[in-house]
């Protein structure tokens, strides 16, 4: 019997038993696109944490003031005076510190600033121009602070999208206005993109101003509340932690890195912390993918297994009627392979329009995975080929008549 | 052509043995009529599964045109089954869901003979039983006297040498059995080795021999010296 034959022969069993054929597929189908929407969903919730992360600036070091032994004799952290604008300098211009990009010096206050009749209690961060990349600062309006700015001790300031809008209202009109700071007047020359963060530390809650004009005009300062450096990359990261720490020590003059007066984080841990919760997520997703991809499985083992009473019958008729064995498999065979491949496409585009959808809804990055698409298909294909050849196989055995008898 | 020497068939299920046939030994030439009659669970069936190499007696062998059945692969059996026998089951055994003309075809699939000759002669032989004007309905849509002539069409389609009908007109009005047992003689004239079972006497008496089983074993063997006729009608136009 030839293979078009056998096909046909399929075609006509699987279209002649409608409803057999329809729970079969739809079995196949939730199997594959439960599989495939949860995974893509595991990925993009990942992707859009690391793309957080990623805005943050993954390659930051942050320099702060105070030892990390909270001894009795040490201020809290970050409330000493030892880090200095001189200090930065140093760092970037030193031949000893190879791994770094930009070095960015800061100091920070929480002031009162009003425009009119509006005020707020907001961040005060003095900056030099390389705060905008290496905190990865865009502008909605007007330009960032520049070196000029800094040189100049100009009276100017940079507005985080909060702070003009709560000072004046409509974001625009900010633009050349005044805003006063402890007695002084500052003009606003720029407004910054939303970054979406929340909490102590808001980007979006803060005025940036020209580092020299905050130390001498505003706050009469002479030390540093932070040094934010970028390393060259990911990699680097642990030797410029290093070479930072034991350059400054140095500078300080201390020789036991446990009497340290400053204290070095690096955005890593922030990223480790970050990874391993994602890392949980995916696993949870994973397991969860796993589980509906068995009970997927179990729905098209169940609907092969269902009719296998009949299928027997039909097996030890046709076997009667004169088909060998070679050609009964063939043509169960087939009918999976249909089935599966009919169901498969369907379940995998159900799938990844779920996911699109979905991703659409909760705002994270669509991404299909083709290991999943492949894993989803080639399991259920799995489970279809072998459970639907389990009854054409175990009746073709058989005598016909006992197939035929089959209960 | 057909040649059985002491054979048994015992059913086992669970620790329970049925002997439903108990050293049977009988010989049925080539051309032969034969009807096989005995009361309800005397082993007719049994009997008729091994004949059709359906199934293998317990013991005892059975010589089918000079070969042992139980020496010949799954495969080979299948091959003869086609070719050779045509088989009318008692219980029909249809495929479901399927139109007549596919189950008549059904054969015909498995011995390679090309769609247009398929259709051709199963409608040729469902006209002969009377089921012209139902072709394309599907098998459950029957009624059962029509089912049974379903399968009587499929056990002739092949032209089999041998034929074994199970109750072939268990379900059928007398007319209209009347009407198939001039098939079956008019297919005798041309050669062809006819076994069927009945209960009826009136069905056995249109074959030239009749073999009676009780409880397993051969009661009687008898030649029936004047069969009746029936009429040969071919291309009768449909049913009421
Ligand atoms: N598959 C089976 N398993 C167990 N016992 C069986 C099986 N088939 C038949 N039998 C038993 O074998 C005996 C003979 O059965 P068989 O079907 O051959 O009878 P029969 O003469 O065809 O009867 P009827 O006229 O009712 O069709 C019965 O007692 C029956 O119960
Ligand atoms: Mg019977």
């Amino acid at each position: 019997m030839e293979i078009l034959e056998i096909l046909k022969e399929c075609i006509s069993t699987l279209t002649v038993n409608k409803m057999r054929t329809g729970l079969a597929i739809l079995g196949i189908i939730i199997g594959i696109g439960s599989v495939i929407t949860l995974i893509s969903l595991g990925q993009g919730s990942q992707k859009a944490i690391e793309d957080q992360i990623q805005a943050l600036g993954a390659n930051l070091l942050t320099v702060i003031p105070g030892g990390q032994n909270t001894g009795n004799v040490r201020g809290a952290v970050g409330s000493a005076t030892t880090l200095t604008l001189n200090d930065a300098k140093a760092i970037q211009t030193t031949d000893q510190i190879t791994t770094i990009t930009s070095v960015s010096p800061e100091y920070s206050g929480r002031n009162q600033a009003t425009a009119g009749r509006n005020n707020t209690n907001t961040q005060i961060t003095g900056v030099y121009p390389e705060y905008q990349e290496i905190h990865k600062v865009i502008m909605t309006t007007g330009t960032f602070i520049s070196q000029r700015d800094v040189d100049g001790i100009t009276r100017v300031a940079v507005l985080g999208p909060s702070v003009a809008a709560t000072l004046f209202g409509d974001r625009e009109s900010a633009i050349g206005q005044n805003i006063r700071v402890k007695g002084q007047t500052l003009q606003v020359i720029g407004i910054t993109q939303s970054k979406g963060g929340s909490g102590f530390n808001n980007p979006d809650d803060a005025i940036y101003i020209p580092l020299s004009t905050a130390l001498k005009v505003i706050f009469g300062a002479d030390h540093l509340t932070s040094i934010a450096i970028e390393a060259k990359n990911k990699e680097v990261m642990t030797d410029a932690q290093n070479q930072i720490g034991y350059f400054l020590l140095s500078r300080h003059k201390l020789s036991d890195p446990t009497e340290a007066d400053f204290s070095i984080f690096s955005q890593n841990d922030i990223l480790n912390t970050a990874s391993s919760v994602t890392g949980t997520f995916t696993t949870l997703l994973g397991g969860i993918a796993a589980i509906s991809l068995l009970v997927g499985g179990i729905g098209i083992m169940n609907i092969m297994l269902v009719t296998v009473t009949e299928r027997t019958r039909e097996v030890g008729l046709r076997k009667a009627l004169g088909a060998q064995k070679k050609v009964i498999i063939t043509q169960f065979l087939i009918e999976s392979i249909i089935l599966t491949l009919t169901g498969g496409i369907m379940g995998m585009m159900l799938g990844i329009g779920v996911s699109y959808l979905l991703s659409h809804f909760m705002s994270v990055p669509f991404t299909i995975s083709t290991v999943s698409i492949f894993l989803a298909i080639g399991v259920s294909a799995v489970i279809g080929i072998v459970f639907g050849l389990y009854p054409a196989n175990k009746a073709s055995n058989l005598q016909p008549i006992e197939a035929l008898r089959y209960e | 052509m057909i040649k059985v020497s002491h054979i048994s068939k015992i059913y086992k299920i669970g620790t329970l043995e049925t002997l439903a046939l108990s050293d049977v030994s009988f010989e049925i030439k080539k051309g032969e009529f034969v009807a096989i009659m005995g009361p309800s669970g005397s082993g007719k069936s049994t009997l008729m599964h091994i004949l059709g190499a359906l199934d293998l007696p317990s013991s005892g062998t059975y010589i089918l045109d000079g070969e042992n059945v139980s020496d010949l692969s799954q495969d080979e059996l299948a091959d003869i089954r086609n070719r050779k026998i045509g088989f009318i089951f008692q219980a029909f055994n249809l495929l479901p869901r399927t139109t007549t003309l596919q189950n008549v075809m059904l054969p015909m699939v498995y011995a390679k003979i090309p769609k247009e000759e398929r259709v051709k002669k199963a409608t040729k032989y469902l006209e002969m039983v009377g089921l012209s004007h139902r072709l394309n309905h599907l098998s459950n849509q029957l009624s059962g006297g029509q089912q049974q002539r379903v399968a009587i069409a499929r056990g002739l389609v092949m032209n089999p040498a041998i034929l074994l009908a199970d109750e072939p007109t268990g379900n059928i009005a007398s007319s209209q059995a009347e009407e198939i047992m001039g098939i079956f003689q008019h297919l005798n004239k041309e050669e062809h080795t006819i076994i069927m079972i009945t209960h009826e006497l009136d069905i056995a008496n249109h074959a030239h021999r009749i073999i009676s089983l009780k409880d397993g074993k051969i009661s009687g063997d008898k030649k029936n010296s004047r069969p009746t006729k029936a009429k040969f009608i071919i291309n009768r136009e449909g049913d009421q």
